[in-house]
């Protein structure tokens, strides 16, 4: 197996998937042959030619709109969105556009080859408009999947899969390990699945879920509470949509005690559309409240990140509390 | 390529603004209305079984409009948006086209469709949402498409279409097929983002895609001149090195021929063409919409005098290819036929509530299953509150 840092493994990925398949295209501003600001579409230029990767003018409504037009058309798009944060021009062709393609049109139409790949979240000193996590924003919207991969390994399968799956797909990449997470990854194919969490470590106390690069903080989290001999079951939940209420729940009855932590604003995180959902599954079997660890409900500031983030030690504190309550 | 080629061409040493009415756009007219051909000016690839196959669809849209029109105001169908004075504009270029391109359209090209064959039992299907629309009931009327016929599902949100009609496009010239989209819009959905954005990326990346620009007057209430300060969407083409045509809109022989040009360019070049074809909505812009409030009767009367539709029928006349008792005989077999569909297709059930959670995403995900069940169990629970579904859930 071959040690590679998280953007290695997708461009592994985009590599083995537009290698199979002729109709895959990856396109974006700046992806052509300078191969993404953050170098994810390297080389693929020099290998499939101008035609399959290439940059675009800078109009993310356009980027977007091209996609689900290519993707009607048959062919197969990976749209790169060069920051999470600038979606949003995007955000009219991705809601009512991919999201509603199959549906309005009693599937005549689909634009299901659809993947939309993008560096989201914070601790790169990048301030509100290069730190934000929208996952929440899509996560209301029926039509679409959203990704969220931890590390280099479930960055490659979950890529692979979500290009491969019949539906659009919103891959969010955590850019804060882009080079920092380094790992074991296979250099053959494989895919891991959507729409499944992953129950990372057991435990028998609490349950401490996230996403992303937020899974690095509660695993930090989980180590210090084990010193103080509280037993933590950690869970990747990787897919926010459709998601795995079904691990999660069961993993929750085994605990009596849930605390989730996501990086995103406090107020309408998709955090709260899982506390709602296993309050009302898990009721009877829990012990204390479910406890939510978020950034607050402010734009991503710049000089006081630290502060502002849900790290390890906020973490660890309503672990806790929800041991103590 | 780069910006220094545009400091070596003309140069001025006083400051010589340009605007774009300083580019002299011409309009392509070949008919007249009287029904005879402008001096010199060259006839459209047509004969006489093609001259046919679009008069019977113009004069099946003028009947299948006034005829919703009255409808509506009957109260049996919710919504409906004609194309009264304005027909020959999707007419006219879906017949310049080839059956295996794709027509991505506002809403108000009923006309592109029914060229291609969508009957007017599916037309009735759609607009009264029973169970056999293929759209399964989920858009307001108007909101067609067929995948058989290379009509993509309408969507409400205005000028979407049109950067994916550069996508579709490009598809289409990568994988090597004879074949262009054509996008059309309204003057007014050339104002939205997505019109700059799909243009762009159209030209750059060299789209083989016919943006088809009606530029019927009116957005809603909004008239052209509230709507852009320019000339016209045309000049806007050119400023984004897109070969550009303006045309008589009202003239189907002009419209024929455009779009026959435009294909040829665009399947030899595989580039875009951009054509703005001038007219007007007769009618209002849908059922939902009074035009008294905002436009006066001797301006529809001035625009009642260029019905494209007697126009055509002239020149049919003209050349012995039409008489008026074929005339009459076919409007009046046709208001008897869309009368009889109606009264089928509005007593025809609405879809089944499984088309509820169906198509959402490409297989129905267990939380959707689980909203379904809770679903039926409810309307078990008060079958007359939906008596829709009650009686059909198994």
């Amino acid at each position: 197996m071959a040690q590679m840092n998280l953007l290695q493994a997708i461009n592994n990925a985009l590599d083995i998937a537009m290698a199979e398949d002729d109709s895959t295209l990856c396109f974006g501003e700046d992806v052509g042959y300078f191969g993404g600001v953050f170098r994810a579409t390297s080389g693929l230029q020099e290998k499939y030619g101008k035609a399959r990767c290439f940059n675009t003018p800078l109009v993310e409504q356009g980027i977007l709109g091209f996609a689900n037009g290519l993707a009607a058309q048959g062919s197969r798009p990976i749209a790169e969105i060069q920051f999470a944060d600038y979606i949003f021009p995007a955000f009219d062709q991705i809601v009512n556009e991919s999201a509603k393609f199959r549906y309005r049109s009693g599937n005549e139409f689909d634009v299901g080859r659809l993947t939309i790949r993008t560096p989201y979240g914070g601790g790169i000193h990048g301030g509100l408009y290069h730190s934000q996590s929208p996952e929440a924003y899509f996560a209301h919207t029926p039509g679409l999947k959203i990704v969220v991969p931890r590390n280099p390994y479930q960055a490659k399968g979950l890529l692979l899969a979500a290009i491969r799956d019949d539906n659009p797909v919103l891959f969010f990449e955590p850019k804060r390990l882009y080079r920092a997470a380094v790992g074991e990854v296979p250099e053959e194919d494989y895919q891991l699945p959507l729409g499944k969490a992953e129950i990372v470590k057991q435990g028998s106390d609490v349950t401490l879920l996230a996403w992303g690069a937020q899974m690095e903080i509660i695993e930090k989290a989980a180590d210090m509470a084990e010193a103080d001999g509280i037993s933590c079951e950690v869970i990747d939940l990787r897919s926010i949509l459709p998601w795995d209420v079904e691990t999660i729940a069961n993993s929750v009855r085994k605990t009596g005690r849930f605390v989730i932590s996501q990086e995103a604003p406090l107020t309408a995180g998709f955090a709260s559309e899982i506390a709602a959902t296993i309050q009302q599954e898990c009721f009877l079997h829990l012990e204390s409240p479910i406890a939510r660890v978020c950034g607050l409900d402010t734009p991503y500031p710049l000089a006081l990140e630290k502060e502002y983030q849900a790290d390890h030690l906020k973490v660890y504190e309503a672990i806790k509390r929800s041991m103590d309550y | 390529m780069s910006t220094e080629q545009y400091n070596e061409g003309l140069v001025t040493h006083h400051p010589a603004f340009i605007d774009g009415h300083s580019v002299d756009i011409p309009t392509l007219k070949i008919l007249q209305q009287d029904g005879t051909v402008y001096e010199g000016a060259e006839l459209p690839d047509i004969d006489q079984a093609l001259a046919e196959r679009i008069y019977k669809t113009l004069v099946f849209h003028r009947v299948l409009d006034e005829r919703m029109i009255a409808a509506q105001r009957q109260g049996r169908v919710s919504f409906y948006m004609a194309a009264l004075g304005e027909e020959a504009a999707s007419v006219g270029s879906a017949a310049g086209l080839a059956d295996q391109d794709m027509i991505m359209a506002q809403y108000r090209e009923q006309g592109a469709l029914m060229y291609r064959g969508f009957t007017l039992d599916q037309f009735m299907n759609q607009l009264f949402s029973n169970e056999q629309d293929l759209g399964k009931g989920r858009q307001m009327p108007i909101h067609y498409g067929s995948n058989e016929l290379n009509y993509m599902t309408i969507s409400s949100p205005l000028g979407t279409q049109i950067p994916q009609a550069a996508g579709y496009a490009y598809g289409q010239k990568m994988q090597g097929k004879d074949a262009v989209t054509i996008c059309y819009f309204g003057e007014g959905a050339a104002s939205e983002g997505d019109f700059h954005a799909g243009l762009n990326m159209a030209a750059v990346h060299q789209a083989p895609v016919i943006f088809f620009c009606r530029n019927n007057g009116y957005a809603i209430s909004t008239p052209a001149e509230e709507q852009f300060a320019g000339n016209g969407i045309a000049s806007r083409g050119v400023g984004y090195g897109i070969k550009t045509l303006r045309i008589d809109g009202n003239d189907i022989l002009a419209v024929l021929k455009a779009t026959q040009e435009a294909r040829k360019y665009c399947i030899e070049e595989g580039k875009p063409v951009v054509i703005e074809a001038m007219s007007y909505r007769l009618g209002a812009h849908s059922t939902s919409d009074d035009p008294t409030g905002y436009r006066t009767k001797e301006e529809e009367e001035k625009w009642q005098a260029h019905d494209p539709i007697l126009r055509m029928k002239q020149w049919m006349l003209n050349q012995s290819w039409w008489t008026e008792e074929q005339d009459s005989e076919i409007f009046e077999q046709l208001r008897e036929d869309v009368l009889a569909a109606l009264k089928v297709a509005e007593k025809i059930d609405k879809p089944a509530l499984e088309d509820l959670v169906s198509d959402v995403y490409d297989q129905v995900p267990e939380m959707l299953e689980q909203q379904l069940n809770e679903l039926k169990a409810h309307i078990k629970k008060y079958p007359d509150a939906y008596p829709v579904t009650s009686g059909r859930i198994k």
